[in-house]
């Protein structure tokens, strides 16, 4: 996420934390594709899922760390950066795409591409704004 | 084993990705993620390349958990991606967020391409 230039370097916690939360996430994401077999030139269910549930969940972490007085500084590392970075992922989202293009089903890859990232943002969106409103 | 490989290759991923970005934007002063946009951008290339070589080559099992499973998932982001650009729509920065989205789209998904492209001249 963009930061300013002028903030301190991160101490060799907040690294730990990055590092733990991103094995984490993406066990989950992992254990998700297992879970959900994807079969080449079918739409790419279980990254759909992922993507979106991991924007919800960004949404409403954004949303409950703004509003905390005075959050842990390794939360955001931890949850955010770590956990849901790991747990998205955009390079499986470009090469699923791709695939079906390759497998001769380029709508499905144009309706999966747009699909993910309407879904995505929307949940986004939604994550925020119902966080935002439950704690008020 | 593979969920082992998926892991470190996950956690290293986060890692780099957490480190590029802070580089890229205080390099970039700019309201616009380039930061993101720079690890999805790469992290799609080079899971292109590895796919290419799992469809030309005998990819060992370790190489795609550690490498395409792990460390592409934990360098790209969709969540960050997602929450960058609803910041810049409710910051009223609406035609940089939807720049953001197309550029990001295409430049990921063409960087696969490219990637896959050359590892299936190099694999073939």
């Amino acid at each position: 996420m963009a930061e300013p230039a002028s903030v301190p370097r991160p101490r060799w916690d907040a690294f730990a934390a990055i590092g733990a939360g991103g094995a984490l996430g993406s066990l989950a994401r992992y254990g998700l594709s297992v879970a959900v077999p994807h079969s080449p030139g079918r739409f790419p269910l279980s990254t759909f899922a992922t993507n979106v549930s991991g924007c919800l969940l960004i949404g409403v972490l954004t949303a409950l760390l703004t509003a905390a007085k005075k959050p842990h500084r390794l939360l955001r590392p931890f949850l955010g950066v770590g956990i849901l970075g790991g747990y998205t992922t955009f390079s499986t989202y470009a090469t699923d795409t791709l695939d079906l293009v390759t497998a001769g089903r380029p709508f499905t890859g144009l309706a999966y591409a747009f699909a993910t990232v309407a879904a995505a943002l929307v949940a986004v969106y939604a994550g925020h704004e119902i966080t935002r409103a439950v704690r008020k | 084993m593979t969920v082992l490989f998926v892991a470190l290759g996950g956690g290293l991923g986060a890692i780099l990705r957490f480190l590029t970005d802070r580089r890229v934007q205080a390099w970039r002063k700019s309201a616009f993620p380039w930061g993101t946009l720079t690890v999805n951008v790469v992290g799609s290339a080079i899971l292109g390349a590895l796919t290419g070589w799992a469809l030309h080559g005998g990819q060992p099992d370790t190489v795609r958990a550690l490498l395409a499973v792990g460390f592409c998932g934990g360098l790209t982001t969709f969540s960050t991606f997602g929450y960058e650009t609803l910041l810049l729509f409710t910051g009223k920065r609406r035609a940089r967020a939807v720049l953001y989205v197309g550029v990001t789209m295409a430049a990921g998904i063409g960087a696969a391409a490219i990637g896959l492209l050359i590892a299936s001249a190099i694999w073939r």
